[in-house]
């Protein structure tokens, strides 16, 4: 059977704006993908524990709050403690173009500020697996 | 007289269709902002099913669709209102006395999302929040800060605060008697509508039930001790901001309104007791024309629904009084500075369409908040628009627009549509664990993100005309200390309070809410006694419960 | 890469990533998977399997993440496996059961799993019960398998499942439109949910009466095995008088009028506020507990591994056919049959010849 791209979508942090996350969830499914989706309210622990057990290739954050610098380095300190290496993981939200150098430098593979196309998210996500399709 | 318009209608419908073949129009189909059909003219031929008196009227009469006042601007401008607040209490201090010196009427505080989600700022789930989106309050130290040097019974205050509304308020009140200020000379705004929380904001605590008891708590304690307060501001504005057309964010927000009055009306209390203090809240989005429509339809359907369906008679219980913010979704992150020029056009849809009070987005939203440079300018669109546009020179200046007209029976006729489809399912808050608003505001969401990546919907600077442009510069930073600062003062708190008087404070409101007292009066003692946010939230939690999201995709 | 990170050790150590990448392959049917699970093999069927099936918006998900709380309460490690559909256009598919059952995620004795079908019917029914086979050998006391749908279920759950719980709930229009005629036969456990709703009461009636009417008119209900087994069976099986006490006493209700026909219990929740849960568990358990003590349950598991290993041998079959050699002799056997040179029926048995020779 042929390998399906797997993409957990999950909004850390407190922040309830979750339409970007919900617009990206639907285009990567019209896009073939299977997208897990956990919601509101997730603590980096839960994101990390779901990626696992749900084996996706990627995870996929939005954070709307500002609290990027500190979440989605967090996701990655904790994939890091796993040995997981080979799960590409992207943010997108409010995000200024001044913090996007350092949640590079933690591991962010790719970081999507408003006005992104879904299109380039897809594609983004399809040139990057860590892992073989 | 209308036969021979029809007549030269015609004439001109069919002179038309031929030069078409040469002269084709830039699109096969037109439409609105929010995907509504728009024809090539509108006439009075449109206008043949309304009648002046009973669908338009006179403004301060019903149903109110050529406004609330019988001046309207003409009397005084709407409320200049600037949502602000982060970081800590002192900072935001100083960010509303710049306003109140900026010429700002009325202040609106934006709380961080560990306060607005009833979180103490040391808690597991507030970390890298605390501070971010709005100012940190965790008890009424805080709140003392927070409004430190301004007079209480001179300006009014508008809190967008939701599932915690009560203890917020309880902090307000608290703060005027320690400036030996009486709760009888409070003027403002709790936003307290928790049902558009569950639909599209998402800072929710309490499941439905518990949450509605809350509010009409607090509608009976304030129409006796805080008789000038709008004890909700129902809100439409983050329905629109989640994707909803313009006919679904009336729709939508009414049916919350019509839940919220029928469950103060089941808990006992007099509809025209509570009615005059409900506020509304609407988004102005980039189609001026629509937008101001919508205001219009919207003051019309809510006079209908009070008088018809609640039997409501006093005339403020009967009128839509709202505030605008304009949409912060439009804002590109792209050539930031055309942002001021979306703004100034939604501000006007809003000063047209009656609005009581507004905020403008500043031009760097869609990257971070506001600086105070960017929030004057906001603040200047207002003032242009007051003082020179000529808009607020008469009253209503759209009505009679055949256009105007149109739109306005349209979004009216939607919007009830829609509202009888969710009494159908037994009201709001059915259709909203059902999730068939949170679903149909997503298919329009989607729709309209499709429309921009196919390009047939133009977004100035993002999908069309787009330049090369370097970083922005100079963006607000909240201190990431903040946090730990928050903490440090929550310890030092602890330590000094008197923990018996809080320990029995906290316990009385625990019977309270175990049993069917009002909650306001231990809520409120709990704050005058220290008790911090979290505390009062979670003695809450305990006997309510914890609401779980519908999400329907 | 992910063969790396599994192994039948890790596997049985419950290492979660091992788990995880082994059900990816069972998924995407690497070959590979095969040396894995056969030396896994050993290891399972110590696991209770439970069905939660039922319509679209009957809280399925809610009620299971109240399960697993009361499961784990007792100390019992617990996995879940819920399916979704995928679009039959895109081939995706959003997965969004976890959402409600995501505060057990950083628990360790807790092992969720999304499964979209991917279109292939029979192709799913076997990840699926390969994934339980995987969770099974992989240490959890409890495997929880939601599904959408009854009737045209795209997993026969009834084929996988020790206990089958069916959901309903009311003012789904037609109020008993959950459990039509046929789908009655699937259930062991029914279940109304959101009992807190005007019907509910009704739900519960109709479904009693629908019972009692398959039972008064002999038809094959999953649950008459069961009811059987513990009539003839039981009298010879060692049953322990906890089990026959408790469980059999408590789950079995009786069909008014006819003292001795007994219909399965019909219960009723509300999986938002946790009421009914602890009592829907204990059913859960007693029909566990009952059908091991008859031996029904040996007998259900060997007519579903029946059931199985006829539609694995009809998957070889259908894809031996497919090798190119093959597609040739079908081929001509159905050009021969369309130019009336032999018979369908003649042609039939030189399919089969050609195959039974050649393995």
């Amino acid at each position: 059977m042929e390998r399906k791209i797997r993409v957990l979508v999950a909004k850390p942090g407190l922040d309830g704006h979750d339409r970007g996350a919900k617009v990206i969830a639907r285009a990567l499914r019209d896009a073939g993908m299977e997208v897990v989706y956990t919601g509101l309210r997730q603590t980096p622990e839960q994101i990390v524990s779901a990626s696992i057990q749900e084996d996706v290739d990627v995870i996929a954050m939005s954070i709307l709050s500002g609290a990027h610098n500190h979440l989605f380095p967090r996701v990655m300190q904790l994939l890091a403690e796993k040995s997981i290496d080979d799960v590409l993981v992207i943010g997108g939200g409010v995000i200024p173009d001044e913090d996007i150098p350092g949640l590079k430098a933690a591991g962010i593979a790719g970081v999507f500020t408003p006005g992104t196309p879904t299109t380039e998210t897809i594609e983004f996500i399809k040139n990057n697996l860590k892992r073989g399709i | 007289m209308s036969d021979n318009i029809g007549k030269s209608f015609e004439d001109y419908d069919s002179g038309v269709e031929k030069a078409l073949i040469r002269f084709p129009e830039r699109k096969k189909t037109f439409s609105t902002g929010s995907k509504a059909p728009v024809k090539r003219l509108y006439t009075p031929l449109d206008d043949s099913a309304r009648d002046y008196l009973r669908d338009i009227g006179f403004p301060g009469d019903y149903p109110y669709t050529r406004g609330v006042q019988n001046t309207m601007y003409r009397g005084r401008f709407w409320t200049m209102r600037q949502y602000a607040g982060f970081s800590t209490a002192e900072e935001s201090n100083k960010r509303y006395k710049f306003l109140l010196a900026q010429g700002t009427t009325g202040l609106s505080v934006a709380f961080d999302l560990p306060t607005q989600i009833g979180y103490d700022s040391d808690h597991a789930l507030s970390q890298g929040e605390v501070g971010k989106v709005g100012v940190a309050i965790d008890s009424l130290a805080d709140m003392e800060i927070l409004f430190d040097g301004i007079p209480l019974d001179k300006v009014s205050t508008s809190m967008t605060i939701n599932a915690p509304a009560a203890v917020l308020l309880a902090m307000y009140i608290a703060v005027a008697e320690k400036m030996g200020i009486g709760p009888d000379k409070l003027e403002g705004t709790i936003q307290n509508d928790i049902l558009k929380e569950y639909i599209a904001r998402g800072t929710y605590i309490y499941p439905p039930e518990s949450s509605m008891r809350l509010i009409t708590d607090i509608f009976a304690y304030c129409s006796r001790s805080v008789p000038n307060w709008n004890t909700i501001s129902i809100s439409g504005y983050h329905i629109r901001e989640a994707g909803s057309t313009a006919s679904q964010e009336v729709a939508f927000t009414i049916a919350d309104g019509i839940a919220y009055v029928d469950a103060a009306v089941k808990a006992g209390l007099d509809v025209d007791a509570f009615g005059p203090r409900l506020s509304f809240f609407f988004n102005s989005h980039n189609d001026l024309f629509e937008e101001a429509a919508k205001f219009r339809a919207a003051r019309r359907v809510w006079a209908k629904v009070m008088k018809e369906r609640f039997g409501a008679k006093n005339p403020k219980s009967l009128s839509l009084r709202f505030h605008t913010q304009t949409a912060g979704s439009t804002l590109t992150a792209q050539q930031p500075d055309n942002n001021i020029v979306r703004v100034a056009i939604q501000a006007l849809a809003a000063v047209l369409g009656g609005t009581q009070s507004l905020h403008t987005n500043s031009k760097d939203e869609a990257l971070a908040l506001p600086t105070e440079a960017s929030v004057r300018i906001a603040l200047r669109t207002q003032q242009v628009i007051a003082y020179e546009s000529g808009a607020t020179e008469t009253i209503d200046p759209l009505a009679g627009s055949y256009y105007v007209e149109s739109l306005t029976d349209r979004i009216q006729k939607e919007a009830e549509a829609y509202i009888a489809t969710i009494d159908g399912m037994g009201g709001a808050v059915k259709a909203i664990e059902r999730g068939y608003i949170q679903q149909e505001i997503q298919d329009a969401a989607y729709a309209y993100q499709m429309d921009i990546e196919s390009g047939e919907r133009v977004v100035v600077g993002m999908n069309k005309f787009q330049i090369k442009e370097g970083s922005p510069t100079g963006l607000l930073r909240v201190d990431p200390k903040v946090g730990e600062q928050q903490s440090a003062k929550l310890r030092d708190l602890r330590a000094k309070r008197d923990n018996v008087r809080v320990e029995a404070a906290l316990k009385a409101l625990r019977n309270a809410a175990e049993g069917t007292d009002n909650l306001m009066p231990p809520i409120l003692e709990a704050v005058r006694a220290y008790a911090t946010l979290g505390e009062i939230c979670d003695v809450m939690r305990g006997i309510f419960g914890e609401y779980q999201q519908k999400v329907i995709l | 890469m992910d063969g790396s990170a599994t192994s039948p050790e890790l596997v049985r150590s419950g290492d979660q990533l091992a788990i995880a990448r082994l059900i990816s392959m069972v998924e995407r049917e690497d070959p590979s998977r095969l040396a894995i699970l056969k030396a896994l093999h050993a290891f399972g069927g110590r696991a209770h399997v439970v069905g939660i099936t039922g319509p679209p918006g009957s809280g399925k998900s809610t009620l299971t993440d109240k399960i697993v709380g009361a499961l784990r309460a007792q100390g019992r490690l617990v996995a879940v496996l819920a399916v979704d559909p995928s679009s039959p256009f895109t081939g995706g598919a959003i997965l969004g059961d976890r959402i409600r059952m995501q505060r057990h995620a950083t628990d360790p004795g807790v092992f969720i799993r999304s499964l979209a079908t991917r279109g292939h019917l029979g192709g799913l029914s076997r990840a699926v019960s390969e994934a339980t086979r995987v969770l099974d050998a992989a240490g959890y006391d409890d495997i929880i398998i939601e599904t959408v749908g009854v009737g045209q279920s795209e997993v026969d759950i009834v084929r996988i499942a020790d206990t089958v719980v069916l959901v309903s709930v009311p003012g789904l229009g037609d109020d008993i439109q959950a459990i039509k005629a046929g789908v009655m036969e699937i259930g062991d456990i029914f279940c109304v949910n959101k009992a807190d709703k005007d019907g509910a009461e009704r739900v519960v009636r109709e479904i009693r009466a629908m019972l009692e009417t398959a039972v008064l008119n002999g038809a094959a209900t999953r649950f008459s095995g069961l009811y059987v087994a513990r009539a003839t069976l039981g009298a010879h099986a060692p049953i322990s008088p906890a089990a026959d006490q408790g469980a059999f006493h408590h789950i079995a209700a009786q069909v008014s009028g006819h003292p001795n026909l007994e219909i399965p219990p019909v219960l009723t929740t509300v999986a938002e506020t946790g009421q009914g849960i602890d009592d829907l568990v204990k059913h859960i358990k007693a029909h566990e507990t009952a059908l091991t003590a008859t031996g029904y349950l040996r007998m259900r598991r060997e007519s579903n591994l029946a059931w199985e290993l006829g539609h694995a041998a009809a998957e070889r079959v259908l894809s031996a056919l497919e090798r190119d050699e093959r597609k040739e002799t079908v081929g001509e056997l159905s050009r021969a049959v369309l130019d009336k040179k032999i018979d369908f029926y003649d042609a039939l048995d030189a399919l089969e010849d050609a195959l039974t020779r050649s393995h």
